[in-house]
């Protein structure tokens, strides 16, 4: 397996992290909107094995609310809630999330960056689950990412065993 | 899903730096512990604990040969730990994939409007 710019690199660190990164070929106040504006959000964010967005609302400014909620054929809606820490477009999106199901387990910090060049913008999402146990679920549940060792790194581990 | 925690438990043996490299090494073949600490530069209770570890976590195993137990690689369970960590990349990418899609669409409609080229 070859990893490439534009492929999707993912690790974990510490106990409670999980960074996300994957650069696209377009300047970053384009990147920008489309990762937080609803109408276009709404085209992307359920991965398509996920089902499809349902709903998608956000009010991109510092103390905003937004809340993105998907389905899964006739399943549950699933929504993901939370609030806008840090907004500063092109390079910066701060918030916390909740995944409504398991609002008791508590919020996770979210940090995107816009890092923009040559024309291509890397993004990095950086989050930080309230505790390892939640992390591991995360990981775990199919929800989303993660690994603390870079992907290429077990990759290439991988490969040389045959 | 009851596979999912000892995956987990495999995965944080593997996280540690030392058992990172430990890993690493014994990619070039079975070793015996005082081999592995010198190479590393790690002394022999450590390699003994972090080997430890990683029996535990079924990533390497020991065999006795002459007077030594060497310790050896077993590719089936990194091979299950790749896999498992590279379901959830794979969401992520199925995900920035959509996200590329569009974003190519916002250049092209973008490129219309301006009516310049600034590259």
């Amino acid at each position: 397996m070859v990893t490439t710019m534009n492929e999707t690199d993912m690790r974990l660190q510490g106990d409670r992290e999980i960074v996300i990164s994957h650069t696209f070929n377009a300047p970053a106040r384009i990147v920008f909107d489309a990762v937080t504006k609803p109408e276009l959000v709404k085209r992307w964010w359920a991965p398509k094995s996920h089902g499809a967005m349902v709903s998608c609302e956000a009010d991109v400014r510092v103390g905003g609310a937004y809340r993105y909620v998907m389905q899964q054929g006739n399943g549950p809606e699933l929504a993901f809630s939370g609030t806008y820490l840090e907004v500063t477009p092109p390079k910066r999106l701060v918030y916390e999330e909740t995944f409504e199901p398991m609002k008791h387990l508590g919020a996770v910090k979210v940090t995107v960056t816009f890092e923009e060049k040559d024309g291509k913008t890397r993004i990095v999402n950086h989050s930080v689950y309230p505790s390892k146990e939640v992390r591991d679920g995360v990981l775990a549940s199919g929800m989303e990412h993660g690994m603390r060792e870079a992907m290429e790194q077990l990759d290439a581990l991988v490969v040389s065993l045959g | 899903m009851g596979h999912i925690t000892p995956m987990v438990d495999t995965f944080a043996a593997l996280a540690e730096p030392n058992r990172f490299r430990i890993v690493e090494l014994l990619r070039g073949g079975p070793r015996p512990v005082n081999d592995i600490g010198l190479s590393l530069r790690l002394n022999q209770p450590q390699v003994s604990k972090h080997l430890r570890v990683l029996k535990e976590a079924g990533l390497v195993d020991v065999e006795p040969r002459a007077q030594q137990r060497l310790y050896y690689l077993r590719a089936s369970e990194l091979r299950r730990l790749h896999e498992w960590l590279e379901r959830y990349r794979r969401n992520w990418e199925s995900r920035f994939e959509q996200l590329g899609e569009l974003i190519e669409e916002l250049k092209k409609n973008e490129d219309y409007s301006d009516g310049h080229d600034d590259e």
